[in-house]
C-alpha cells in the first residue's frame, strides 16, 4: 500500500511538470471549437446589421452582402423610414417594454407574496392548493392557447396589454421557485422576532422577507422579462390590432408582406435586439448566474 | 415544513387581534395569486379539455361529439405528418444540442482556458434573442438564390453529395434547416447548465479517483456522468418540452399554406402549428383543443421515457 502511494505521488508530480509544448497544443485544441462557436453565434448578428444597411437590390444579389458599405448610414435611414411608414414600430416597442415590465413586476409580487404564505404559514388547505399548482406545472402552454383566445374575446380584452400580462403573471414556476428559496433562506425565528416586536403580517413580508429574497426576485424577474419579451405565440393569438402588436409580432407580420423588403424588417430587428445585447455585455456575469440559478432550482 | 411544525409546538398562536391577523394572513397572501391562477391557468386547462369534446367554430352553437374530434385527428394524415416532422426536428436538434453543449461545458471547465466569462457570454447570447428575430435573419441566410449559405457552400461544391443551390425549406431538408435554428439558440444554454453541474462536483472526488489510479474514462463514466445525471435529466426534459411545442420558427419561416399544399410539400409543419391551424385557420376549436391534449400526451410519454433513462431514484 505504502509503495503504491509513493508511485502515484510520483506520477502526479510528473503530470504537474508536463511539458509546456503539450500544454500549448492542448490549449490550442481547446480554443479552436470555442472560436468556431463564437463565429457561428455572432454571424447572424453581424448579418442582421449588414442587411439592415442595404437596399433590396443589394440584399438579393450575388455574392450576398457581407460587409458594411461606406454610405451604410444613408441606406439604414431609408430602410428605417420604410419600416416606420408601414408599422407602428415605436408604439410596438413601447408595448413590448410595457407588457414585459408589467408581467415582471406583477409576477414577482404575486409569486413572492404567495410563496411566502406557503413557506411560512401552516393553514387549512395548504397542501391541496400547492399540489394543484404543481400539477399545472406539467401542463404545456399549448393547451391554454385556444381558451386564452376565447376568454380574452369574452372579456373584450383582445388587442389590450392586459391580455398579455395578466395571464403570465401568476406562474406556477414562479411560486415554486419563491417558496423553495424562502423555505431555505429565511429563519422562522426572524419572523417570530419581528412579530413579537409588533410588526404586522404584511409588514413582515414587505420589510423583512422581501429585502432578504432579492436574489431570487432577480432570477425570476430576468427569466420572466425575457420570456415575455420574446413571446410570440400568445401575442399572435390575442393581439389583433397592429397598434397593439409587440415587436416580435410586428416583425413576424412583415415577413409575409410582398411590399416590405428585408432591409426594413432588419432595421426593426436591429433596434429590438441590440439594446438588449449591449445591456447584456455589461451585465453578462450577473444575468447568466441568475438565469442558471433560476433554472436549476426547478 | 419542519420549521413550521416546530414553531407551532413551541409558540402558541396569540389570541385577540394579532392572532386573528395571523390566522387569516396566509389566505390573504395567497389569494391574489390564486384568483388569477385559477382564472388564467387552471380554468383554461379544463376548458380546453371540455372543448376537445365539442364541435364548435367559435361563433355558433356547441355540440357534444364525444371522442369524435380525437378520432378525426388520429385519422388525419396531416396530424401524423406533423408528428413525424416534430419528431424529426427534435432528433436533429436534441443530439447536437446536448452533445456539443456538453463538450463545451467540459472545455470551459478546463483550467487552461482563459476568457471564460467572455465565452460564457457568447454561449448565452442566443438565449436572449427573440426567436422571431432569429428566424427572420436565418430566412435570409438560407435563401435559395441569394442566400449566404448556398454562396458559402459553393467553395466546397466538388465534395458535396448534392447539387447547389439547395432549397433549404423543401422536403426533408426543412428538418435540418429549422433544427439548426433551435440548435443555434439552445446549445449554449445547455453548455452553461452543464457547466454549472460540472462545477458543483467536488474536486476532492476527482483527486481521490486519481490517487486510486483511475483513468480519465473511468472518471468520466463512474464519477462525472452519474453525478451529472440530474442536470442531464433537467436539460433533456426542457429540450423535449420545448421542441414538442415548436412554433415560432416554422410559423415565421414557412407560415401556413392551404391543406393540400401542407400535405404535399411542407415538411416544416410542427404539431403546434397544426394545432394553431385548426383553431385559427380552419375555425374548428374542438379539434384544436383535442390536438393540444394529444401534444400533452406525447410530452408525457417522452418525459416518462426520459425519466427512465436519466433519473435515478
Amino acid at each position: 500500500m505504502a509503495v503504491n502511494t509513493t508511485v502515484h505521488i510520483d506520477e502526479r508530480h510528473k503530470i504537474k511538470e508536463s511539458h509546456w509544448l503539450t500544454d500549448l497544443i492542448k490549449t490550442i485544441l481547446l480554443y479552436i471549437p470555442l472560436i468556431i462557436w463564437t463565429i457561428i453565434t455572432c454571424f447572424p448578428f453581424w448579418y442582421m446589421l449588414v442587411v439592415s444597411t442595404r437596399s433590396a437590390g443589394d440584399i438579393f444579389s450575388f455574392p450576398p452582402p457581407l460587409a458594411l458599405k461606406p454610405n451604410f448610414i444613408d441606406q439604414f435611414i431609408i430602410n428605417y423610414n420604410n419600416l416606420i411608414s408601414r408599422t407602428y414600430y415605436w408604439r410596438n416597442l413601447f408595448n413590448s417594454v410595457y407588457i414585459s415590465t408589467m408581467t415582471t413586476l406583477l409576477g414577482t409580487f404575486l409569486c413572492s407574496l404567495a410563496g411566502y404564505g406557503f413557506a411560512m404559514y401552516r393553514f387549512k388547505g395548504r397542501n391541496v392548493l400547492f399540489s394543484l399548482m404543481l400539477f399545472t406545472l406539467m401542463v404545456p402552454q399549448t393547451i391554454n392557447i385556444i381558451p386564452y383566445f376565447i376568454m380574452m374575446k369574452t372579456f373584450g380584452w383582445i388587442s389590450t396589454a392586459r391580455a398579455m400580462y395578466l395571464p403570465a403573471a401568476a406562474s406556477a414556476f414562479g411560486i415554486f421557485l419563491m417558496r423553495q428559496y424562502i423555505m431555505t433562506s429565511i429563519q422562522q425565528d426572524l419572523v417570530e422576532a419581528a412579530r413579537v416586536d409588533g410588526c404586522s403580517e404584511f409588514g413582515i413580508y414587505w420589510r423583512i422577507v422581501l429585502p432578504l429574497i432579492t436574489p431570487i426576485i432577480g432570477s425570476y424577474g430576468i427569466i420572466t422579462f425575457l420570456n415575455q419579451w420574446n413571446n410570440y405565440m400568445t401575442a399572435l393569438v390575442v393581439l389583433k390590432d397592429p397598434k397593439s402588436y409587440t415587436v416580435p409580432l410586428a416583425l413576424g407580420s412583415l415577413v409575409g408582406m410582398q411590399s416590405v423588403d428585408y432591409g426594413a424588417i432588419m432595421v426593426g430587428t436591429v433596434i429590438s435586439v441590440f439594446p438588449l445585447l449591449i445591456m447584456f455585455i455589461f451585465m453578462s456575469k450577473m444575468i447568466i448566474s441568475k438565469v442558471t440559478e433560476g433554472a436549476l432550482k426547478e | 415544513m419542519s420549521a413550521a411544525t416546530v414553531q407551532t409546538k413551541t409558540k402558541h398562536p396569540g389570541s385577540g387581534l394579532a392572532g386573528f391577523q395571523r390566522k387569516i394572513a396566509p389566505y390573504i397572501f395567497i389569494s391574489p395569486f390564486y384568483i388569477s391562477f385559477l382564472i388564467f391557468s387552471t380554468f383554461p386547462i379544463f376548458f380546453s379539455l371540455y372543448l376537445s369534446f365539442q364541435k364548435w367554430n367559435g361563433i355558433g352553437e356547441m355540440t357534444f361529439v364525444g371522442f369524435n374530434n380525437y378520432i378525426a385527428i388520429l385519422k388525419d394524415q396531416l396530424f401524423w405528418k406533423s408528428t413525424l416532422n416534430t419528431f424529426g426536428m427534435l432528433f436533429w436538434t436534441a443530439i447536437p444540442q446536448h452533445f456539443i453543449g456538453m463538450s463545451f461545458a467540459f472545455i470551459l471547465n478546463q483550467g487552461l482556458v482563459k476568457f471564460k466569462e467572455f465565452f460564457k457570454g457568447v454561449m448565452f447570447v442566443p438565449y436572449l434573442t427573440s426567436s422571431v428575430a432569429v428566424a427572420i435573419v436565418f430566412s435570409v441566410i438560407y435563401g435559395t438564390q441569394y442566400g449566404f449559405m448556398n454562396y458559402a457552400l459553393r467553395f466546397i461544391e466538388p465534395i458535396l453529395p448534392i447539387q447547389l443551390p439547395i432549397e433549404w425549406l423543401r422536403g426533408y431538408t426543412t428538418w435540418f434547416t429549422l433544427s439548426s435554428l433551435t440548435t443555434w439558440r439552445w446549445t449554449g444554454w445547455n453548455a452553461i447548465i452543464y457547466l454549472a453541474g460540472l462545477q458543483a462536483i467536488s474536486n476532492s472526488l476527482y483527486e481521490a479517483a486519481r490517487i486510486d489510479g483511475a483513468t480519465w474514462w473511468q472518471i468520466f463514466t463512474k464519477i462525472t456522468v452519474p453525478l451529472l445525471k440530474p442536470v442531464i435529466y433537467f436539460a433533456t426534459t426542457m429540450t423535449i418540452i420545448g421542441n414538442m411545442q415548436l412554433f415560432d420558427e416554422p410559423m415565421v419561416m414557412i407560415g401556413l399554406q392551404n391543406r393540400a399544399m401542407e400535405l404535399r410539400g411542407n415538411m416544416g409543419m410542427s404539431l403546434a402549428v397544426y394545432m394553431y391551424a385548426w383553431g385559427f385557420n380552419w375555425s374548428r376549436f374542438g379539434n384544436a383543443c383535442a390536438t393540444s391534449y394529444l401534444i400533452f400526451l406525447i410530452i408525457m410519454v417522452l418525459s416518462y421515457i426520459n425519466r427512465k433513462l436519466f433519473k435515478e431514484e
